[in-house]
């Protein structure tokens, strides 16, 4: 992992689909090399996957998303690990953290009503061994996903010329 | 009626590119190149300590040479960053962005008769106050064969015993070029064996891409006779908060702070508020911000070559400024065809200096994007010609 490499993520993180001439001239590479980076780096895992960034809302989904915290007994040599495995595993979790603080795993989960995420959670997270305790959060508004504000702002006059 | 207009404010020439701004006006989807400003916004924490301070009723006058929080990290940033160490309380004056720190430097200095010498291409406005204050500018080429640097022969050849003081600019507007220390310090036996003053406006000293900028005042023989000039218009993206700084050698900082307070009184509070957590906060923004502009850089450059528009590789500042003698066409031709034809505006290279003849400033300040829609367009233009 060099500058290079580093400079090609921050490009493909902001734009996946930039092309390769593109990163090449702009990461100062040949072709060639970029190609070989980027595989490299979808090899080893440090790029996970190439996303879109889509707001549901304006996609007219009236999907819920909710923030569930946990409270977590750990287990001897495993800590939260294996709990952590198994709630991963769930369709519906779109994220899951261990925090510190007042508790322990952050959920974000989606579903298609608020009677589902309810049911999800009360049945599926809240009975499972080692959970103590369950705060559940509705999403009511995203202002900012992966740096990418959703609001529009209006443009910014500049002068078509200045020194 | 007599003409009360001063026969120094008509000797004044009228912007060269009025008329294109003119016909810019008239259009909805330019393209603008034409900018000398970042297109970021500047950093949020500065924004926000400025409106804290507002709401905290901070709207007063502060001390003529600016708040003594903002000159000490002015002195330090200059000392971690440059290796150049003014006294914050002797030698720095926050100014109302860089042009008036130009410009009260020039009057500072300069008496009628005394020549200046201006290293052209430049930024427009150092001609005018030379001769507001009564000197006489003498422009001296930096040439593309290299890489628009000033040289210690050009410099010789417009030495004169009239001549008193040197402006520069690097990194440049409109060339992009920069000096590295040799070159400076071939510049520097001249200044020092004809006993001149160097004026050095460095508002891009934080746009540099292969080296960190040198400062010449950081050389110990130049330092005495230097005026270093600075803001914070360009590296944190704060042109409209007009904050740039002079800094200088006791007597000469005494001298320019004689004049600031009278013209100025001093630089807007707000301002300076926002430019002390810009210094205290900003660097990594401002990182990203250089690094963003070399990607665009790179791209833009590379685009212009393929397109035929011979351009070196600007290692400073945020212009890139091709040749277009490929074309046939002169460089203002060139610029009003373009700005006609397919609505992208750059700057004609002649109206920065005798030296930018034949060629066109663009700033690479704008998104990727744009970029690419400019070249796209550069392109149907081009093909329109062959």
């Amino acid at each position: 992992m060099d500058e290079k490499d580093l400079t090609l993520l921050r490009l493909l993180e902001e734009n996946c689909r930039t092309p390769v001439s593109d990163l090449a001239v702009m990461a100062e590479l040949s072709e060639q090399d970029t190609e070989d980076r980027i595989s490299r780096l979808e090899e080893t895992g440090t790029i996970r996957c190439y996303a879109a960034i889509v707001d549901w809302k304006r996609a007219g989904n009236s999907n819920v998303a909710a923030v569930i915290e946990l409270k977590v007994s750990p287990e001897r040599d495993l800590g939260y690990d294996r709990i952590a495995e198994r709630i991963a595993r769930f369709p519906q979790v779109r994220s899951l953290r261990l925090m510190t603080g007042a508790y322990d795993l952050q959920v974000l989960v989606t579903g298609s009503s608020m009677h589902e995420i309810a049911r999800f959670v009360a049945e599926q997270i809240a009975p499972m061994d080692r959970i103590r305790e369950t705060a559940t959060h509705i999403i009511m508004k995203t202002y900012k996903e992966n740096g990418i504000t959703f609001a529009e702002r209006g443009e910014v006059e500049r002068l078509p010329y200045s020194f | 009626m007599r003409d009360f207009v001063s026969a120094r404010a008509h000797a004044i020439p009228p912007s060269g590119i009025r008329k294109f701004f003119d016909i810019a006006q008239t259009m909805k989807d330019v393209i603008s190149l034409g900018v000398g400003e970042p297109d970021f916004a500047t950093p949020w924490c500065v924004c926000e300590a400025s409106i804290y301070s507002i709401e905290q009723g901070s709207t007063a006058y502060t001390s003529n040479k600016g708040t003594p929080q903002l000159r000490g990290a002015i002195s330090r940033y200059l000392d971690d960053r440059f290796g150049i160490r003014y006294d914050a309380d002797e030698e720095i004056i926050v100014t109302c962005g860089v042009s008036e720190a130009a410009d009260i430097a020039i009057r500072a200095v300069v008496d009628p008769g005394d020549e200046v010498l201006v290293a052209e291409p430049c930024y427009v406005s150092y001609t005018p106050c030379v001769s507001l204050a009564g000197g006489i500018p003498v422009t001296v080429p930096c040439r593309a064969e290299d890489e628009f640097r000033l040289t210690a022969d050009a410099l010789a050849e417009c030495i004169t015993p009239q001549t008193k003081v040197l402006i520069t600019n690097f990194p440049n507007n409109p060339t992009g070029g920069v000096m590295e220390e040799a070159d400076w310090r071939a510049v520097a036996d001249l200044l020092v064996d004809h006993d001149l003053l160097l004026i050095s406006d460095e508002v891009y000293a934080e746009l540099t891409y292969d080296h960190d900028h040198f400062a010449p005042a950081s050389i110990p023989e130049l330092y005495e006779r230097t005026i270093t000039l600075n803001g914070f218009s360009k590296a944190f993206a704060m042109t409209g908060w007009r904050i740039g700084y002079l800094c200088a050698p006791p007597e000469i900082s005494a001298a320019a702070l004689k004049i600031h307070q009278y013209v100025a009184l001093c630089a807007p509070v707000m301002g300076q508020v926002a430019a002390y957590e810009a210094l205290r906060a900003g660097e990594e923004e401002k990182d990203a911000m250089v690094r963003e502009y070399r990607l665009r850089r790179n791209l833009f450059v590379d685009g212009l070559n393929k397109l035929g528009l011979s351009c070196h590789l600007p290692r400073g500042a945020f212009y890139a400024f091709p040749s277009v003698e490929s074309t046939g066409m002169a460089d203002d031709e060139f610029a009003e065809a373009l700005l006609r034809e397919q609505h992208v505006a750059v700057v004609p290279g002649g109206v920065l200096g005798p030296s930018g003849a034949g060629h066109v400033r663009c700033a690479y300040a704008v998104s990727r994007d744009d970029l690419k829609e400019a070249l796209a367009r550069i392109r149907i233009f081009l093909e329109s010609r062959s």
